[in-house]
């Protein structure tokens, strides 16, 4: 193992550590939630983060794709019988699958084309989950997700849930580390430095851009199959436009470009949207805190590119 | 035999602007050729064209008696054609070693799975990429710098850094975009020696310079280059003593 391998390895293993510490000394339902929701959105961000640092491009539907891994699990196995495992993959590979029908014809072009794009497929996706009411249960929703289960062992408990969501998760930004530190890493890495070079040097960036926007979806729609099994009843209103910023915001604020650095973004925003949540209606005695969420966020936005463009990662950055 | 490179009849406008105007040349392979010429006078033009960045509107470049293809920069450095850049291009926060390992890009084939899970064939590849890399800084002279983020180095080195990467492609053919510009006179003679020693290596030289005697020195013939159009092509002691080039030259010599 490399000297990079190593250090990201036992990264990996300390963090491990620490989350079955706290699964099995933390009690509180609230705080094992969070810890889930943490998992999940890092997870959800991390082929975000990808993408804006490494295809150089935004994506304003990136909740689509959450939607679209949720639904594909929960519509197959609440309304068809289907056994999870088998329909987590199917999502996985739809949300793929989307994310290359998009991206082929974007990164032929480019500039800003992307962002308007996916902001659009994350518009059509919202309005048919909300009327195609047949399969999607419409607005109401859907119940009766079963959670996922390893012969008899269900996921069914917060604690079991931690396990499972953090587990995936710290896969991921294990082979997400090893990725960027390879072969396609580096040509990743050269594409952000200069488009052009990188071409000359033989690298086809088409389609390293478009294998990292696929990747992207498919990461995202893991975990909205993570989502809806955990929750075991989805509806529309969290996959809007809103979540589509909010994991915009969770890769700025850890640093795009950076692995671990979604993560401390996916934790600031969950815990900051709590702390919203709780604190906003004692100040206004109002409930209107998706539309303070928005002007919060796009004041922190403005911040951290002012004030700390490299994210929260960059401030522990070693030498 | 076969002219490594060939030009046909080639034009290139920019909007009411023409560039190139009709300008036909081959290389030999195993030789140094220079284009040189006045600001304006269409050479990066040529060798954008040829390297696949820009369309050409009129003509043809043949590689190895074949077409090379247009508007794909990577599918023509697949055919063993690697350049250089006039401002240069590197990737700043990559170490130099890196940047020389992306020139190595082509030489892998490990994809997205083998990489993300760090399987044995890819990191033996990836111990083999990094010996040919660190072969390729000691041509140049830049293995001390391994390690060292390349923006960080001086202008000098950070041509010698994109050169490497361009070796490190293995290239049949080797464009050299103005590689002298704002290079001191000793870095010039390192330089001219790098070159001799890539031509020696077997890879033909293609480069682009306005030093006149930087470039009569070093290569093996030259095209001179005037508004778009050939003004003269040979030896470079021919060049020389070519009238219509003293008469399009004698105003930059003497200034």
């Amino acid at each position: 193992m490399s000297v990079s391998a190593r250090r990201r390895f036992r990264m990996l293993v300390a963090v491990a550590i620490a989350m079955a510490a706290l699964s099995s000394a933390v009690t509180s339902r609230y705080v094992l939630s969070t810890l889930i929701f943490i998992a999940l959105n890092a997870m959800a961000a991390l082929g975000l983060s990808l993408v804006m640092g490494f295809a150089g491009q935004v994506s304003l539907g990136q909740a689509a794709f959450y939607a679209v891994g949720a639904y594909v699990s929960g519509v197959l196995t609440a309304s068809f019988g289907w056994n999870g495992w088998a329909a987590l993959v199917l999502a996985v590979g739809a949300g793929a699958l989307l994310a290359l029908a998009i991206g082929l014809p974007i990164f032929r072009l480019s500039g800003l084309l992307l962002a308007m794009a996916t902001l659009g497929f994350g518009i059509i996706v919202y309005y048919v989950l909300v009327n195609w009411s047949g399969i999607t249960g419409g607005p109401s929703g859907l119940t009766g997700i079963p959670p996922l289960a390893l012969g008899r062992f269900r996921f069914d408990t917060d604690q079991r849930m931690l396990w499972l969501a953090w587990s995936l998760l710290l896969l991921l930004l294990g082979l997400a580390g090893n990725l960027v530190d390879s072969r396609v890493g580096r040509a990743l890495r050269a594409v952000h430095g200069s488009e052009v070079a990188a071409e000359a040097a033989g690298i086809d960036t088409l389609r390293l851009k478009l294998g990292v926007f696929t990747a992207a979806g498919a990461t995202t729609a893991l975990a909205g199959s993570l989502y809806a099994h955990y929750l075991t009843f989805i509806n529309p209103s969290p996959f809007g436009f809103a979540y589509s910023v909010e994991l915009v915001v969770m890769v700025v604020l850890g640093g795009v470009a950076s692995i671990w650095g979604t993560v401390l973004g996916a934790a600031a925003v969950v815990l900051f949207v709590e702390a919203l949540r709780t604190g906003l209606p004692l100040l206004t005695a109002s409930h209107g805190a998706p539309e303070y969420e928005i002007v919060a966020f796009g004041l922190i936005l403005m911040g951290f590119v002012v004030f700390l463009p490299g994210g929260l990662a960059s401030l522990r950055k070693t030498p | 035999m076969t002219p490594l490179l060939e030009v046909r009849g080639l034009w290139k406008e920019f909007g009411g602007l023409t560039a190139v105007r009709g300008v036909d040349f081959v290389v030999e392979p195993g030789q140094i050729k220079a284009m040189i010429g006045p600001n304006g006078a269409g050479k990066t033009t040529i060798l954008n064209v040829i390297g696949g960045a820009l369309p050409p509107s009129r003509g043809s470049v043949l590689f190895e008696g074949v077409a090379l293809p247009r508007e794909r920069p990577h599918a023509v450095a697949a055919r063993g054609v690697a350049r250089t850049f006039q401002l240069v291009r590197l990737f700043g926060e990559m170490t130099v070693l890196d940047n020389v390992l992306v020139g190595c890009h082509r030489r892998g084939r490990s994809g997205w799975g083998a990489c993300a899970l760090r399987t044995r064939g890819m990191r033996e590849e990836e111990r083999r990429l990094r010996e040919r890399a660190e072969t390729v800084l000691v041509v140049v002279g830049l293995e001390e710098r391994a390690a060292l983020p390349a923006a960080a180095l001086a202008y000098g080195e950070q041509r010698l850094v994109e050169i490497g990467r361009a070796l490190a492609m293995e290239p049949k053919l080797l464009l050299l975009d103005e590689p002298g510009a704002g290079l001191d006179p000793e870095e010039h003679r390192r330089l001219a020696r790098l070159v001799r020693t890539i031509r020696d290596g077997g890879t033909t030289v293609l480069l682009v310079d306005h030093h006149m005697e930087f470039v009569l020195e070093l290569s093996d013939e030259v095209l001179v280059l005037s508004y778009g159009e050939k003004l003269a092509e040979g030896p470079p002691r021919a060049v020389r003593a070519d009238a219509k080039v003293i008469a399009a030259y004698l105003g930059e010599e003497a200034a």
